[in-house]
């Protein structure tokens, strides 16, 4: 679990292009979207394409992953119980 | 009919140029065959959360208009009309290239979206919250021209009283090696500095950002007065001086009437003939500047060409590096720019000492 | 500024038909264009549907009579033979007699062959030729060119699915100055890769029929269209004793300044349009007789165009309904082609059925006119709503 979080914090800030971010500063439970992260709509369709790329998991609503990209924690506990690669 | 004045402008070239406070005080001799800017620091004007997802066009265009809007000591303007030749290109050519090497799939939507060709005006009217009119014109070499237009439009018929206007081309990895093949490109690096003696095919290829606000009352600090701006989407060699008498009866001037004439000879023997037919033939004796030496070629380049004919009348003064003869002048009221790229889309702008 | 300009001609190729006669008789029979993708191979062939044109490129071509090399776009051999129905219909015989430009408009361009040559203009010189016609106004060059429009002002404007709209709007800026006598506007843009792609990666594209309006929209439908109407001003058209099909009467721009992409909620965009077009035009909002909607089926534009019709037409929006179930939505052209519709509107005193509608929204009570009806119409209003938040209005009347 340890591993899936560093690793989907590093994707992140490597995919979003979050240049003056770091690992080290996203909390598992800070929020992605709003006033954390500050990631938006667009960010969000990142994340479903990376989802499907790297853990073949496929979202069809863009409205599902409201919940699951919630933060660091909730992204890694679906991806766990969700992965198929 | 109100009149219409260049109230500020930017200009981010291959050149440093971004400081308004610098008129061409250094020059860089580049040789090669395709150049970029000198960026100014970007990260002063953008927060990184919203460049992220630039590409330097749309930085460049972003930045461009700030620096415009700084100087014109404007929040917002009215409206915001942009014109550029090939648009967001590096962002076009990511999402085709990962369309092909991806066999569409996995792919994300951050380049599709950003390649759109009004990116760069959407993204300065976001930044701005500037719900007002937004244009984009995209005609090659007239796309800077288009925009202009539109915006003289407005003024003079006071839908609008303040306008941004801007130019904005970007150079591309895939467009540049593709333009070689095609010799749209020198073959053979040249210097800036004989640019015009290199007697070869192609041009020096470039980008840039070039922004002006235009306003119908004439500001203090203002630049220039706008007389015309026109466009012709063909124009053979031997119609060229014809056209030139049309546009300027219109304007009720003669050929005297204009102290300077901006060209924008580019170095292609192949097409810088038709400049030839203006320089050598009835602008003789008329004192003669050209640009694309200093800023490259680009669909938009013309519209450096209005900073720097904007920027002598301001100055009152013309480098040494731009003067393409010895013919000088003590007053700089009337300023004629020509354009064309490769003998197609001309363009004749007029501007007035204000 | 209060005087209306003229219309002249049209001329339209779109999925429901290769001319006006056949576009017009699709819309009143409610017979879609929208079906499975035939003319690209895209591995999401069974996932999306497309209002495509049943012509290859080589039939386009051998109808403009091209030689085998020439370098145009599908989006150049669209545009071409839209405005050349134009000008026919226009009865224009000399392009000289008076000053004409041309402005078009296109969001691809020449994209159809970059992505298809991509990689192979690096070995193969045979294809090379392409290259220059990559950029978008090369197809406007080429349609000047087919239409013996030279010596003359010539643009392309891109603001993506308002791009024709607007190209409407500067035309009858262009005329209103004293800029030009006569211009032909419009636009082109063909099905590609790049766009089924691109609006794949945005979660847009609807799997099925798109359904504007509806509760339970799914997205939209890409198509390809091109089309052209020629503007005239009166003096033009009273020297020429030309018969007038119908008047520009409003037009407006404003941008969202909301989202790159996505419409605001409230729709202040497409509020401030339709609130410009109505000034321009000397209109209030009851004298609006049909609204052609931009209606694209997605769920965020139809709740922000909703909401902007509640905004300027309060509980009173007129009848309404969106033709992209018909052509899919086509882009750049979808301003020219639905300027086409609703001059058609006007001539036949008919509203076109919103099809596929079937739940109003739970947002608010909007229904569209989903029966072909018969109704005195004297004014028409059109919207174009893109993306960078670009907004479009425009008005079309009757009478001047």
């Amino acid at each position: 679990m340890g591993d899936i979080k560093q690793e989907l914090k590093s994707k992140i800030i490597e995919q979003l292009n979050l240049e003056d971010v770091t690992v080290d500063e996203i909390a598992d439970n800070d929020p992605l979207f709003g006033d954390g992260l500050g990631l938006d709509s667009i960010d969000a369709l990142e994340l479903i394409v990376m989802l499907d790329k790297d853990y073949g998991i496929k979202l069809s609503d863009p409205k599902e992953g409201k919940k699951i990209f919630e933060s660091i924690e909730t992204m890694a506990n679906y991806i766990t119980a969700n992965k198929t690669k | 009919m109100s009149k219409v004045y260049i109230s500020s402008v930017a200009s981010i070239s291959s050149q440093r140029t971004f400081d308004n406070s610098e008129f061409l005080d250094e020059i860089i001799d580049h040789d090669d065959t395709v150049l970029s800017v000198v960026d100014p620091n970007y990260k002063d004007y953008i927060p990184p959360a919203a460049a992220r997802r630039m590409a330097k066009g749309i930085k460049m265009g972003v930045v461009a208009s700030k620096i415009a809007l700084q100087e014109a000591e404007l929040e917002n303007v009215d409206a915001i009309i942009t014109g550029t030749g090939l648009g967001c290109t590096v962002d076009s050519e990511k999402f085709v290239s990962a369309l092909i090497d991806n066999d569409e799939q996995y792919l994300t939507p951050t380049s599709f979206i950003q390649s759109t060709h009004n990116t760069v005006g959407g993204q300065i009217a976001l930044g701005l919250g500037c719900k007002g009119y937004n244009f984009t014109y995209v005609h090659a070499s007239i796309s800077f021209e288009s925009a202009l237009l539109d915006a003289q439009l407005q003024l003079e018929n006071d839908e609008a009283s303040t306008i941004l206007v801007g130019g904005v081309d970007e150079s591309g990895d895939h467009t540049v090696k593709i333009h070689r093949l095609i010799n749209h490109i020198k073959k053979e690096k040249v210097k800036s500095s004989s640019l015009f003696k290199s007697k070869t095919k192609g041009a020096v290829f470039s980008e840039g950002a070039n922004f002006f606000v235009l306003s119908n009352s004439k500001k203090n600090g203002a630049y220039a007065e706008l007389g015309a701006v026109a466009t012709y989407n063909t124009l053979a060699k031997e119609d060229l001086n014809e056209a030139l008498t049309v546009f300027l009866k219109e304007n009720h001037l003669d050929i005297d009437d204009i102290d300077i004439l901006v060209m924008g000879n580019n170095g292609d023997v192949a097409f810088d003939g038709w400049y030839h037919e203006l320089s050598d033939g009835s602008f003789k004796n008329t004192p003669q500047v050209a640009f694309k030496h200093l800023c490259g070629e680009f669909y938009t380049a013309s519209a450096f060409g209005t900073w720097l004919a904007a920027k002598m009348i301001k100055a009152q003064r013309v480098p040494e590096i731009v003067k393409l003869n010895k013919e000088a002048t003590t007053q700089i009221n009337t300023v004629l720019l020509y354009n064309q790229y490769r003998g197609e889309n001309h363009s004749f702008t007029l501007l007035h000492k204000c | 500024m209060n005087k209306g300009i003229a219309i002249t001609g049209m001329g339209i190729i779109s999925a429901i038909g290769n001319n006006v006669e056949e576009n017009y008789s699709a819309l009143i029979s409610g017979k879609t264009g929208v079906s499975k993708i035939s003319q690209i191979a895209t591995i999401h062939k069974n996932a999306i549907k497309v209002g495509e044109i049943d012509l290859t490129n080589e039939q386009l071509e051998a109808q403009l009579g091209l030689t085998p090399d020439n370098n145009y776009s599908r989006t150049a051999l669209l545009g071409a033979i839209a405005a050349k129905q134009a000008v026919a219909n226009a009865q224009i015989t000399n392009m000289k007699d008076y000053r004409t430009g041309l402005v078009s408009s296109t969001s691809v361009g020449g994209m159809d062959m970059t992505e298809k040559y991509f990689y192979q203009y690096l070995e193969d010189e045979a294809v090379q030729k392409y290259i220059d016609g990559h950029h978008a106004g090369d197809s406007t060059q080429k349609i000047a060119q087919q239409l013996g429009i030279d010596k003359s002002l010539v643009t392309t404007i891109s603001t993506a699915c308002s791009s024709a709209a607007n190209a409407i709007m500067f035309g009858a800026r262009l005329i209103k100055s004293g800029k030009l006598d006569r211009v032909i506007v419009g636009g082109s843009d063909c099905l590609s890769k790049f766009t089924i792609n691109g609006f794949k990666t945005l979660m847009i594209l609807s799997d099925t029929d798109n359904t504007p309006f509806d509760e339970n929209r799914k997205g939209l439908n890409l198509g390809e269209a091109a089309a052209f109407l020629v503007l005239e001003s009166d003096e033009a058209v009273r020297a020429g004793n030309k018969k007038v099909l119908a008047y520009v009467k409003g037009y407006g721009n404003a941008n969202d300044a909301h989202h790159q992409t996505a419409s605001s909620e409230n729709g202040d965009g497409a509020t401030l349009a339709m609130e410009k077009a109505l000034k321009v035009a000397g209109m209030q909002p009851e004298d609006i007789d049909y609204i052609n909607a931009h209606g694209t089926a997605t769920a965020n534009n139809d709740l922000s165009e909703g909401r902007a019709f509640q905004r300027i037409f309060g509980h009173k929006t007129p009848d309404f309904s969106s033709t992209k179930p018909y052509t899919g939505h086509t882009l750049a052209a979808a301003g020219g082609i639905e300027a086409v519709y609703a001059v058609l509107a006007l001539q036949n005193n008919t509203i076109y059925p919103n099809l596929n509608f079937e739940t109003p929204m739970k947002e608010f009570n909007l229904v569209p006119q989903t029966q072909t009806k018969e109704k005195e119409l004297n004014t028409v209003l059109s919207n174009s709503l893109g993306f960078g938040g670009n907004c479009s209005t425009v008005i079309f009347s009757k009478k001047p």
